[in-house]
């Protein structure tokens, strides 16, 4: 048993037993659509509406219907990829590094976040598709044997580091997130009384018998998956960052791009995963498990990464200076006092200031403010990604090219629609799927529920005050 | 292996019994009803198995369904008869003239399978060899204009040849009154004559030229001709108000002669120096060392101060505005008698007459003019016109023919134009289409194009050029002079008519000197035929002074010229070479107009004239412009049905042209008013200065003389060994080129910016036109570009502003800014930074050292274009062929008449598709293949990119850089630490362009 310093925060409150992180759990899923589900989830379908009405025009006409322009080739399209994939970079993190490094808060909020990466990495993946002039040829960037001589891709371009990535990155999360399903699955198939639902539940278990066997089986393999994961959290995000660091475009030209990139994907994926968390725990009574000690460590990993994002932000400002290249000078000047200084002035005030005010512990711990400061967070980064590519692209070395570019709707278009397709598949998987690790959260209910287990750690019972009374079912209140 | 216990299945297998050894293998023992259909046993019954019928129904469908599915079939027919000279796939070419307006280009015309695809100069004439203007290449579009009328019109009705000859001889042979000939200036002398021989049967027949853009004030100072400027002996040239290398009387001949003084080398640095004193900011401006914005009511001062000084009269001026620069062109023009030229481009004969006065005392008769060779390009006499028009009115005229005459839309007189032709009984008109005067007449005899005629031309004196047709005529028109032939009831033809007047100046057998002019298309050797009426009073140099009124407008001609052309969309969308707008027309004013009145560019103004007329334009704020000035250009505002390209672009502005003592002047009072409604304007180009960086590099002759290493910036890159050239750095191996490696030099002294090699461009690789509002998006598909920059007052060393502050500064040009033209396309560069990131390799680097493009294989990220620092690369934003939301503006790619002058050696591309310059490189295969063919290396010369080619003052240069004898190795290697230098050299991209830097005659 490892041993719980009696003065950390319990993961799990409210005094609950394995029963209850069952019955908690699987209640959502076996219970029918509560009108609340049924009405956000008719708002996704109408962004996913908004979002096959777009596609078709793109498809249709031609990517005419967007903004770009000679001058700027990339805008809402790499944007949105960018911003989808970075906020995808959370889920992994937190299943795959916090399981490398121990961290037994993880199990409650790693199922959700690794289905956000999922999704996110599935509207992130519908951009390098539709931004192409012909996307009925985007196989081409496959390095499959062919009649043209056979004729191989281009293994010098980004573009091509990131067909690879994000397809190893979707691989990876979706076989990791779907072996951590398999237990519960089959949980919930032991419980499942109609048809239909012990046929889906036990298709969807594999036959998870429970053995002792299977659960050795199951944590190696998590491990593994894990140590296979965990470079994806920085390999992904470098390479897409690659997409601007290797190019020539003063503001895209900067060596500083992999970490900051990387920092800046965590930074906005914890901001997402806790607007989704703190809406989610409520709608399904999942405080319990969610607690504010979990929102307190993610707002931790928002201050920090956020606080990178900001060291980045300077040194790039520094390095323009001090290297005396009168384009990437310019390029600065122009971000913040240009035609596009409002864009840059958000980013700079949601991704610089925001996080900072993480250090009061009274900040952290209030879930409405961190709530409203994590869509901050994704408002900032989604105009940093904006000011990279579109700031740096409008004016870059011939004065003669300079062009603004302005979205059209079809460009808007798209980018809601995401949100409905995001939407659409997070609210059927916490409609069908587990929303919580049930087996994982059992494994640490005796160590860090606070709550004392037989005949174990009697000075537990000092110092934890109404958590002691095992016949009260008291919940901790938010402190 | 243990040891099994065996169970037996029955007694039979432990006795092994017969029977159960033969049922042993059988997994049914009962006789199933079954046929065996397996290896062992293979039935030949016929009847099949279940499963052998399923494979062979599936197999056969799917065998059926693909056999369906072909690819599908071209049919190709071969001539049975094949057309004489008519090799498909091997071009013919054809000697031609192309004249409009006073643009003579003498051109050769590129036919594939029968239909002309290309304009190209005609090297053999010494007037314009090597080079046409935008409207020359742009001509081609003309032929295949699908609103081109088919046949002849009676009263705007189809009718036939027949019946139209028969009532216009009738109707001649009993005309009552004058028989008047409208036309803009004739150059051919053969139709001249015909047309007077014509004439010569009616008792009261006048035969009228006169120019939209008119120079009959020239013309009435100087004996009825165009004096024989010859720039390129000028030492000293001032010109007041003539933009002589865009629009003014001659601009081909004259830009050629002019570059010649620009031109410099370390062996000569001389250069000429260019005064230009104007009102509105011409090209010819952009190219002077010296540019006075003067109103056009300021032009008389000028030009008195410089006849005073220069001929020692004292005729009565007003004050000179920019004294001291008018004083120090005085001191120059002095200083080099005998090298000096003087030319105004005002229609006031008394201003023109000081001119002529100006040169005379200069000495420039015999050197800078060549006064046995004055110039016909431009004929017209306003006061014969008007004289005209009042007769039309008075119903004294019988019949008036129109021939490449428009005055209902561009005379300043329109209105009466309109009710004098009301009241003339016969009434004919040879335009292509119903244009504003042919709608109103009441026979339209549609003339041929001019690549379907034959012709013959004199522009200058001694300078003659034939045209013939390249294709025969498509439609049911007919030639002009065909028609007057048969309305003279002569049998003749026009083409033998040519011959016979031709046989007057032959020498020797004619058939062979015919057929050798014809090849060479040109004949100059002195031998004139044309008639032109010298009998002119001459005028004296007397001006009446122009009082101003409130806000001046000066009119010029834009891409589009004087208007018959709109209906081309090559050159709507041809960017003005200074404005770099497109796709319509706008009030240029001043900044400080601008800001009085409050007015940003884009906002739409009311346009009050003298006449009453109103027009509604948007404003453009345009540097240089004269203050109290306001410039407009013609040829827009049309509302034809004939002309739908052109509908809804611009407002027509002739009627702001003044009629002043029977003279057409393009200058004329209005008032401007703000309306709330804005219309932004269709710039290809929204930022104008350099912004302190290094991609354009200019310095002074004095520099230059005193150390020709030292007017180029070279940068160098810091390194631990000191500084270092960019190329010296660099990770990659590069390429080795062992037979050829393509490349070009820009000359930025030679670049006019008047664009033609950029519709020279768009011609040869079929590269679309995509209308006002995508240009507007910034998407238009010119592979080509002429950048313009404006010098700005501030610059990255002004220390009195702080940073911020100075690069916002930086981006307003001066007030009256100097102006350098930079011609950019792909540079094809050695380390191209569009290579390294193609995902699928779609864009790689050849052999010889071009960037290639493999339209099939590009999927359309765009990222070359976003990693591309001159940004030359365009993307197929759209479908442009066969794309209604195109038509009309694309022309030729919607309609099977307008594909006709597509190029067949270069892909129409696909949406979704990249492209960019390719250094033409069909041209380059097609050379190194006919070269091959003939066993022997291609010639430095005779692989040109239609750029270089068109280019009339020769600043493309495009060869072989491995050949040490071509014309670019010898220039690369001169001008190396001289004048060459990279665009962006220090991001070590390796291009394969050159530039060689400018250098301006400033004082």
């Amino acid at each position: 048993m490892q041993h719980t310093s009696p003065i950390r925060e319990p993961l799990i409150t409210g005094g609950k037993t394995y029963h209850d992180i069952t019955e908690d759990v699987c209640r959502q899923v076996e219970a029918g659509p509560n009108p609340r589900w049924a009405a956000a989830f008719g708002v996704a379908l109408i962004g996913l509406a908004i979002f096959f009405y777009s596609v078709y025009r793109t498809l249709w006409f031609g990517i005419g219907e967007w903004g770009l322009n000679k001058t700027v080739g990339w805008a809402w399209d790499i944007t949105n990829f960018v911003w989808w994939v970075g906020i995808g970079h959370a889920g992994t993190l937190i299943s795959a590094v916090l399981l490398l490094f121990r961290q037994k808060w993880r199990s409650s909020i790693n199922r959700a976040a690794e289905a956000m990466t999922i999704f996110a990495v599935i509207c992130a993946a519908m951009f390098p598709v539709l931004h192409m002039g012909r996307p009925w040829l985007a196989y081409w960037v496959l390095p499959l044997p062919n009649t043209f001589g056979s004729l191989w891709v281009n293994f010098n371009s980004p573009l091509l580091w990131d067909v690879f990535a994000i397809s190893t990155y979707f691989s990876v999360s979706l076989v990791f997130w779907y072996i951590g399903l398999v237990p519960d699955f089959a949980t919930i198939r032991d419980r499942a009384t109609g048809p239909i639902a012990r046929r889906a539940y036990s298709f969807l278990s594999l036959g998870w018998t429970g053995s002792a066997k299977s659960w050795s089986r199951y944590e190696t393999v998590s491990l593994i998956l894990a140590g296979v994961a965990t470079p994806l959290v920085l390999s992904v995000h470098t390479i897409v960052s690659m997409d601007f660091a290797t190019s020539v475009i003063p503001g895209w030209h900067t060596t500083i791009f992999p970490p900051y990139f990387v920092a800046g994907a965590i930074f906005s994926g914890f901001a997402m995963v806790l607007t989704l968390m703190l809406i989610t725990r409520v709608v399904f009574k999942l405080e319990d498990y969610i607690t504010v000690g979990h929102v307190e460590s993610m707002n931790k990993i928002i201050m920090t990464t956020g606080s990178i994002v900001g060291i980045a932000y300077t040194t790039e400002f520094f390095i323009a200076w001090y290297s005396g290249v009168t384009y990437e000078q310019y390029e600065f000047i122009n971000r913040a006092t240009g035609p596009y200084w409002w864009a840059y002035w958000t980013m700079m005030t949601c991704n610089v200031v925001t996080p900072q005010l993480f250090w009061f512990r009274k900040i952290r711990r209030s879930l409405v403010l961190t709530f409203i400061i994590s869509i901050f967070v994704n408002i900032g980064m989604w105009f940093e990604r904006f000011v990279i590519i579109v700031i740096s692209l409008h004016r870059d070395y011939l004065p003669s090219s300079w062009a603004m570019f302005y979205p059209t709707w079809i460009d808007v278009g798209i980018y809601v629609g995401t949100f409905g397709l995001f939407f659409t598949l997070f609210f059927l998987f916490v409609k069908f799927f587990p929303v919580i690790n049930m087996a994982e959260v059992k494994a640490i209910l005796k160590s860090s529920s606070g709550v004392t287990q037989h005949g174990h750690h009697p000075h537990a019972n000092v110092v934890h005050g109404a958590a002691t009374d095992l016949n009260t079912n008291t919940k901790h209140s938010n402190e | 292996m243990q040891d099994r216990i065996k169970y037996w299945k029955g007694i039979e297998e432990l006795e092994n019994a017969p029977e159960f050894e033969k049922h042993a293998r059988n997994e049914f023992p009962e006789f199933l009803p079954v046929n065996e259909t397996n290896a062992e046993g293979a039935s030949a019954s016929g009847k099949t198995h279940r499963r052998d019928f399923l494979k062979l129904l599936g197999f056969s469908m799917a065998a059926v369904s693909l056999a369906s599915c072909e690819t599908p079939v071209r049919k190709a027919i071969p001539y049975l008869n094949k057309p004489v000279d008519l090799e498909p796939g091997v071009a013919n070419w054809y000697a031609s003239t192309f004249y409009q307006d006073g643009d003579y280009n003498s051109i050769l015309v590129k036919t594939r399978e029968g239909r002309p695809i290309k304009i190209e100069p005609n090297n053999q004439s010494a007037l314009t060899s090597y080079g046409t203007s935008p409207k020359a290449q742009a001509s081609l579009l003309g032929l295949y204009d699908n609103n081109r009328l088919r046949y002849p019109l009676i009263k705007n009705k189809e009718a036939s040849w027949e019946k139209v000859d028969k009532e216009i001889a009738s109707r001649l042979a009993n005309v009552n009154g004058k028989v008047a000939f409208v036309s803009s200036t004739v150059i051919s002398p053969s139709t001249k004559q015909l047309i007077n021989e014509f004439g010569s049967r009616f008792g009261n027949f006048e035969h009228v030229m006169y120019d939209a853009n008119s120079a009959s004030g020239l013309l009435s100072a100087n004996g009825g001709v165009i004096p024989g400027y010859d720039f390129s002996k000028a030492s000293v040239i001032v010109s007041i108000g003539a933009d002589f290398l865009g629009s003014w009387v001659a601009p081909i001949p004259f830009a050629k002669q002019y570059i010649q003084t620009r031109k410099v080398s370390s062996e000569n640095p001389a250069m000429s120096r260019h005064y230009q004193f104007e009102t509105r900011f011409s090209m010819t401006g952009a190219n002077a060392d010296v540019r006075v914005p003067i109103k056009p009511s300021e032009e008389a001062a000028v030009i008195t101060a410089i006849y005073n000084a220069v001929t020692g009269s004292g005729a009565a001026a007003a004050s000179v505005p920019n004294a001291a620069t008018v004083t120090a062109a005085i001191k120059e023009l002095q200083a080099n008698r005998g090298k000096a030229l003087v030319v105004a481009g005002s229609n006031d004969p008394g201003i023109q007459a000081m001119v002529t006065s100006i040169n005379r005392a200069l000495g420039a008769e015999g050197t800078t003019i060549d006064t046995a060779a004055p110039y016909y390009t431009k004929q017209g006499n306003d006061a014969q016109m008007i004289r005209l028009i009042n007769e039309m009115n008075a119903g004294t005229v019988g019949a008036v023919l129109f021939y490449d005459a428009n005055p209902v839309y561009n005379h300043p007189l329109a209105a009466k134009v309109a009710s004098g032709i009301k009241k003339v009984n016969l009434t004919v008109s040879f335009a292509d289409r119903a244009n504003e005067t042919a709608a109103l007449v009441e026979y339209i005899t549609p003339d041929n194009h001019y690549l379907e005629s034959w012709n013959d031309f004199e522009p200058k004196k001694g300078y003659l050029s034939l045209a013939q047709p390249a294709i025969n005529p498509i439609f049911t028109t007919r030639q002009m002079q065909d028609s007057l032939l048969v309305w003279s009831g002569s049998r003749t033809n026009y083409y033998d008519y040519i011959r016979n007047n031709w046989r007057k100046i032959s020498t020797g057998d004619f058939n062979e000197f015919w057929d050798h002019t014809v090849h060479d298309g040109v004949l100059e050797n002195g031998t004139s035929m044309l008639q032109v009426n010298t009998n002119v009073v001459a005028t004296a140099p007397v001006i009446k002074a122009i009082k101003p009124t409130g806000i001046e407008a000066v009119l010029y001609e834009k891409a589009i010229g004087t208007g018959d052309m709109a209906n081309n969309p090559w050159l709507q969308e041809m960017p003005d070479p200074i404005s770099k707008a497109t796709w319509g027309n706008y009030v240029a004013m001043p900044r400080g107009m601008a800001e009085e009145m409050q007015v940003v560019q884009g906002d739409v103004l009311k346009v009050t004239m003298a006449n009453g007329g109103v027009i509604e334009l948007p404003a453009l704020v345009q540097p240089g412009q004269a203050a109290g000035t306001v410039s407009i250009a013609v040829g827009y505002g049309r509302k034809l049905e004939s002309m739908p390209v052109a509908v809804g672009v611009g407002a027509n502005a002739y009627p702001i042209a003044t009629v002043v003592d029977n003279a057409v002047f393009f200058t004329g009072p209005v008032k401007l008013e703000k309306t709330n409604a804005t219309s932004p304007i269709a710039q290809t180009q929204t930022h104008h200065t350099i912004m302190g960086r290094l991609i354009v590099q200019e310095s002074t002759l004095n520099k230059y003389k005193a150390d020709p290493k030292a007017v180029t910036e070279y940068v160098r890159v810091a390194t631990h060994e000191g500084p270092a050239k960019p190329t010296t750095i660099s990770l990659w191996d590069d390429y080795e080129y062992k037979d050829h490696h393509w490349g070009m030099v820009v000359d930025l002294n030679s670049c006019i910016g008047c664009n033609a090699c950029v519709i020279s461009c768009q011609a040869e690789n079929n590269i679309p036109v995509v209308g006002k509002a995508e240009v507007l998006n910034r998407r238009e598909m010119h592979w080509m570009r002429i950048d313009r920059y404006y010098s700005s007052d501030t610059n990255l060393e002004s220390q009195d502003l702080g940073v911020v502050e100075r690069y916002d500064k930086m981006e307003d040009p001066a007030d009256n800014p100097s102006v350098i033209f930079q011609p950019m396309f792909c540079q094809h560069c050695n380390h191209a930074p569009c290579e390294t990131v193609c995902p699928v390799a779609a864009t790689m680097h050849s052999s010889e050292g071009l960037n290639q493009m493999a339209y099939n294989r590009c999927v359309g990220t765009r990222y070359c274009a976003n990693n591309c620092p001159y940004k030359v690369r365009r993307f197929n934003w759209f479908a442009y062929p066969n794309n209604e939301k195109f038509v009309n503006i694309n022309t030729t790619m919607q309609t099977d008449l307008g594909k006709m002058v597509l190029n067949p050696d270069v892909v129409v591309r696909a949406r979704g598709v990249m492209e960019k310059c390719s250094f033409c490189v069909q041209r380059i295969q097609l050379g190194k293949l006919e070269a091959k063919r003939e066993n022997r290396r291609p010639v430095d010369g005779e692989i040109q990119t239609a750029c270089a080619q068109s280019c009339p003052t020769n600043a493309l240069v495009f060869g072989d850089m491995l050949n040490p004898e071509s014309k670019i190795s010898k220039m690369l290697a001169h001008e190396q630490g001289e004048r060459a230098f990279h665009v962006l050299e220090e991001i070590n991209t390796q291009p394969n362009v050159t530039y060689l830097t400018k250098i301006r005659n400033l004082a």
